[in-house]
């Protein structure tokens, strides 16, 4: 008997936990009224989670870019086909590492962070203290942070696709011996608008919504204990991957297709 | 007959299948003091999460100002609660603000006051507690008994008529209490509020209050005013009030004969 409640628990709670998800989304978005409270909050926030994952966001972009172009050259040199380093570092970088490792970068540095901050909020009932006062802590506190973080992470994405193209290009050239002409042109020949430079953006908006809204939501319907926090936290973390990754695989599809 | 702010009638309220409250008939008269007191975890704090709308009951009514809070949609519910103060156990002040901007948030949040008046009315507010001095602290700068008085400037600073308040003496030294004890009395005999004190702190209420409920064992079991309850002869009042160790409220929790637990 307790073996078939364990297994209707393994059903019912990820479906109980999807349900509950969609409907916080949909109070998010009926939460989200323009006014200037809410533009201050936004612009705050947009300081906190996104200007202050800057130094990570360059600093990692700078490393990837030279990785990916030792990477590509030495497999490229194989076939005599190293003058189309650039041109492999940008399609990687437009298309898929860009937004995806700013998005896995983003979930650690801020996502995690957020998701602490309204768990602790809870924990110590000035979410409670906020309803009592009249005052909906969804509109108040998880908006803010949502916006926040969608606008962030596009931003925080390009910054990111910059910096690895400036330290692959500072690999290829300085210490490889590419020249730059080549490098250059054969990157801005392959590289479309639409198809690299938007997948890119897309991609980056997509996962700026889903980053965000699964930090706020662990945060908010964390348990309001040190352990319950700790583990929103580390959910925030995994199930943003895990979910980012997928969502890569269907955009691609989707936009490879069409 | 006593106008009533609070009515509670025939209700009741479980946790899934525990039971917390069972048939509770309460009023809470204009202009009042009234404790709501009894053992920990038999449901004080869930009578206030009825009255502030948090909770639904399973059973019965809760009356606010004549309006049934149960019935409430959202937004009726939060125009109900402008009108309501909540003294948190622990303050709940906001970490992230300072002094002012704690106490500044319900009026920022309700009204369109320009700034020199928002100003004006933090600052009559923390004077009435006594802690205009603080106005730029942090909370975490902040003792207990402090923290307290800033949340209870929060709680007022839009004068409603119905001030509640959850433990507010629980953690505080003698001097906090006397002095919360006070603030309480004084603002509500000052701007004609109502009070409801959730607490166990019976000396103390016993001179603050009014009219005073004992909750225990889901129901209540003793009410009046201080004197009254203190000729009450009801076994679970007396040892309520006398803090005696064992008595109907047990001083162990039920479990199984100790000598098949120790000896197998």
């Amino acid at each position: 008997m307790s073996k078939t409640n364990s297994n209707m628990d393994a059903i019912t709670k990820p479906l109980a936990t999807l349900g509950r998800s969609v409907l916080f989304f949909g109070q998010i978005l009926a939460a989200i009224r323009p006014d200037l409270k809410l533009l201050r909050a936004t612009l705050a926030q947009v300081y906190f989670i996104g200007a202050r994952s800057l130094v990570i966001i360059m600093i990692c972009g700078f490393f990837v870019g030279m990785v990916l172009t030792l990477q590509s050259y030495v497999e490229l040199s194989k076939f005599g086909a190293t003058d189309s380093v650039g041109t492999v570092l940008a399609l990687s970088l437009f298309r898929e590492l860009g937004p995806v490792l700013t998005a896995l970068l983003f979930s650690g540095r801020a996502g995690t962070s957020i998701a602490a901050e309204i768990g602790l909020m809870k924990a110590t009932e000035q979410l409670s203290a906020m309803e009592l006062m009249a005052i909906d802590p969804v509109k108040r506190v998880v908006v803010p942070r949502f916006i926040a973080g969608v606008i962030s992470l596009p931003l925080l994405s390009m910054l990111f696709t910059l910096l690895a193209l400036a330290g692959g290009a500072t690999y290829a050239i300085n210490i490889m011996g590419i020249d730059s002409g080549i490098f250059w042109g054969n990157m801005v020949s392959s590289v479309e608008f639409q198809s690299d430079f938007m997948m890119s953006f897309w991609k980056s908006l997509a996962f700026g919504i889903i980053a965000s809204f699964i930090a706020v939501f662990s945060g908010y319907f964390t348990t309001p204990t040190g352990d319950g926090i700790g583990r929103a936290t580390t959910q925030t973390v995994v199930v943003s991957a895990v979910v980012v990754l997928i969502v890569d695989f269907l955009i691609t599809v989707l936009m490879t297709w069409t | 007959m006593p106008d009533d702010l609070i009515k509670l009638t025939n209700l009741s309220f479980a946790w899934g299948e525990k039971v917390i409250l069972k048939d509770i008939n309460l009023n809470i008269p204009r202009g009042s003091v009234v404790a709501i007191m009894g053992p920990s975890g038999v449901g004080k704090t869930t009578v206030l999460r009825l009255i502030t709308g948090q909770l639904l009951p399973t059973k019965g009514t809760v009356e606010v100002d004549g309006m049934c809070v149960s019935s409430m949609n959202h937004k009726n519910l939060y125009k109900m609660r402008r009108n309501i103060g909540v003294l948190l156990q622990n303050g709940a002040l906001f970490t992230d603000l300072d002094v002012f901007e704690n106490v500044a948030v319900p009026v920022r949040e309700h009204t369109n006051l320009p700034e020199a008046l928002i100003r004006r009315l933090v600052l009559i507010k923390l004077q009435a507690v006594g802690l205009r001095g603080a106005v730029d602290l942090m909370p975490s700068e902040l003792s207990g008994g402090m923290a307290r008085r800033v949340a209870l400037a929060r709680a007022s600073v839009l004068d409603p008529s119905l001030m509640l308040y959850d433990e507010p003496l629980a953690g505080l030294d003698p001097i906090g209490a006397s002095t919360i004890l006070r603030l309480i009395r004084d603002t509500n005999d000052a701007m004609g509020m109502t009070s409801v004190v959730i607490t166990h702190s019976v000396e103390d209420m016993m001179e603050l209050a009014d009219y005073a409920y004992i909750i225990a064992s889901q129901s209540i079991v003793g009410q009046g005013t201080p004197e009254q309850l203190r000729e009450n002869t009801d076994p679970r009042v007396v040892q309520f009030l006398n803090g005696e160790i064992d008595g109907p409220v047990p001083f162990h929790y039920p479990a199984s004969d100790i000598h098949q637990d120790l000896l197998g």
